[in-house]
């Protein structure tokens, strides 16, 4: 027992935190306590992050099996940690600024980060479940958290109901697995599902989880939500959407598909490998037409969710080796580029419309090239470290004879890079129109420059990203 | 005599009618939020019939998550809608509409 719970100490530790903060906030000063919460909170984000990537070794199981603890669910704490931390710290100015800073905010965040860390090391169809609506009912919270706001409230609803229906999906699948497999563990369901052979009702199993799992990832067919959600939220929150829950959800599609039917991939690999194909191009095509920044970010990542699923689809050890530095990459590019968009400002109020960068370089010539870095990076132009990202997933298919993947995902990447250069083209030789101003805040310009520093450092040394992620990879791929 | 496949035909066709609910559905949120209840309740009896069937307790305790984890949602929902309602002043799935693309 003892041995159990400090497994999960990390998250017990942030538990508590969340409870004794919740009730010190409800019978003190309630909203006053909010900026201090954040950093508190993200403060202590960060120290179990650092804590769970320094420490721990080898692979340790709890509960009898339901939590586990190895190199790749500490891979995906960090990072999960990580972000949610800076994209909390991140918002704080944003939202005490237009008077949307509620303490609930941050200890919501750090209620559906715990949710994200028992997702990553779930060991059972159970612990899958639980922690994936820890994550999901705070996340609808927060989406709705302008509770003045129509379009706020709005997304919420939208994420609520088709949210809880992918719920419904994943857990239909979840109780035909465990009634084919006879057992809700994967190391059991690995058992059964041993030399590719799965029955026809632990397969109709295996389809209904990919839809709930695609769904989080919001994966095409499954990602009619993301663009709404994104664009009614506050952005804080659509930054926070789209950085640690992603990371979460990728990372417990990947265990899923590995600790459980591991020994099935030829069965499940086509239907991922056709998720990632249409989210690639329909990305990549829908996002054209968008002219509300956080709406095509939205386009964006759906995009970046296929290419990260062709390194699931790829069904090795290099294919999850390359999904967790697709994911990192990612995540340090989105971070960059919501800080910046939560500069904009006219009159104290957020613009998101891209046309308002028009002729954006003349005026902030600093700025315009570090979004221009990002933007670079996001599209995948070869200098950038988001051409990496690339790189890594394509060679992964190829060397798992799926090379017509890894030309389609060439193709769509040349289709997408069009509205990142748009941006790019509006900033430099935009025709003159209405100017935005840009926020002055200290918080927000490092993490800008670090997002930006980040895509050209990181092309020289990415800080043992690769060796880290080849570990993680290393054991989850049986 | 009854067996486990027509446990399994009714919370198939439950989990249809649950679907089928929320697609279809044009009226009221409401009805959206029996639906998802509908197949979250097709789930349980899905649990249940392949825990008595393969004798096997874990199905129930997964049953009584679910069930738990089901009234937080239905809560949730309800507040979101109540929210959306005070903005709004409709909860008709047709006027769920101010952003679209």
């Amino acid at each position: 027992m003892q041995a159990d719970l400090s497994v999960i100490l990390p998250e017990i530790v942030l538990a508590i935190y969340v409870m004794v903060a919740l009730i010190g906030a409800v019978y003190t000063s309630k909203d006053k306590l909010a900026p201090l919460l954040v950093w508190v909170t993200a403060a202590l984000m960060a120290v179990l992050g650092i804590w769970i990537g320094t420490s721990g070794s080898g692979s340790t199981e709890a509960f009898g099996g339901m939590i586990v603890d190895d190199a790749f669910s500490r891979f995906a704490k960090v990072a999960i940690l990580l972000s949610a931390a800076a994209v909390m710290v991140m918002g704080q100015d944003y939202m005490s600024k237009r008077g949307m800073l509620r303490f609930e905010y941050p200890l919501l965040v750090a209620l559906s980060t715990i949710g994200m860390m028992v997702m990553v090391s779930a060991g059972d169809l159970m612990a899958l479940y639980m922690g994936l609506e820890l994550q999901s009912l705070a996340l609808y919270v927060v989406a709705s958290l302008r509770r003045d706001s129509a379009k706020s409230t709005e997304a919420g609803l939208k994420y609520f109901v088709l949210g809880a229906l992918s719920s419904g999906l994943l857990l239909y699948g979840a109780s035909l697995v465990y009634g084919f497999a006879g057992t809700t563990l994967f190391s059991g369901i690995i058992e059964v599902a041993q030399h590719g052979h799965v029955t026809i009702g632990l397969l109709f199993g295996i389809v209904f989880l990919i839809s709930g799992l695609a769904f989080k990832v919001s994966a095409v067919p499954f990602h009619m939500w993301t663009p709404d959600v994104y664009e009614g939220a506050p952005t804080p929150v659509t930054a926070f959407f789209a950085s640690a829950p992603k990371v979460a959800a990728m990372g417990l599609f990947a265990r899923v598909m590995h600790d459980a039917f591991g020994h099935a991939v030829q069965d499940w690999s086509q239907i991922v490998a056709l998720l990632a194909l249409l989210s690639m191009f329909l990305g990549a095509v829908a996002a054209i037409g968008q002219t509300d920044i956080k709406r095509l970010m939205a386009y964006s990542s759906i995009a970046h969710m296929g290419y990260a699923l062709i390194g699931l689809a790829a069904g090795t050890e290099l294919g999850i080796q390359a999904l967790l530095i697709y994911m990192s990459i990612y995540v340090a590019m989105n971070i960059g580029t919501f800080a910046f968009i939560m500069m904009l400002h006219r009159d104290g109020k957020p613009v998101t419309d891209i046309r308002a960068l028009n002729q954006y370089a003349k005026r902030e010539p600093g700025r315009a090239l570090g979004m221009l870095v990002l933007l670079f990076s996001l599209a995948g132009v070869p200098p950038m470290l988001g051409f990496f990202g690339k790189f890594f997933v394509l060679r992964a298919a190829v060397e798992a004879d799926m090379a017509w993947l890894a030309i389609a995902g060439v193709i769509a990447s040349v289709i997408g890079a069009y509205y990142y250069l748009r941006i790019v083209f509006f900033m430099y030789f935009g025709s003159e129109g209405v100017e935005v101003e840009t926020s002055r805040s200290p918080v927000l310009l490092a993490f800008f420059s670090a997002g930006a520093a980040l895509m050209l450092i990181g092309v020289i040394s990415t800080f043992g990203l690769e060796g880290a992620a080849s570990a993680a990879a290393a054991m989850l791929v049986h | 005599m009854i067996g486990i496949e027509h446990y399994l035909t009714v919370a198939a066709t439950l989990f249809v009618i649950g679907i089928f609910g929320l697609f279809l559905n044009r009226k009221n949120v409401i009805i959206l939020l029996m639906s998802i209840e509908l197949m979250l309740l097709a789930v349980n009896i899905n649990l249940v019939a392949f825990s008595s069937f393969l004798g096997d307790l874990v199905g129930q305790v997964f049953t009584l998550f679910v069930l738990t984890v089901a009234a937080a949602e239905a809560a949730i929902g309800l507040a979101i809608l109540v929210c959306f309602f005070r903005n709004r002043g409709t909860i008709a799935v047709e006027d769920i509409n101010v952003m679209k693309g």
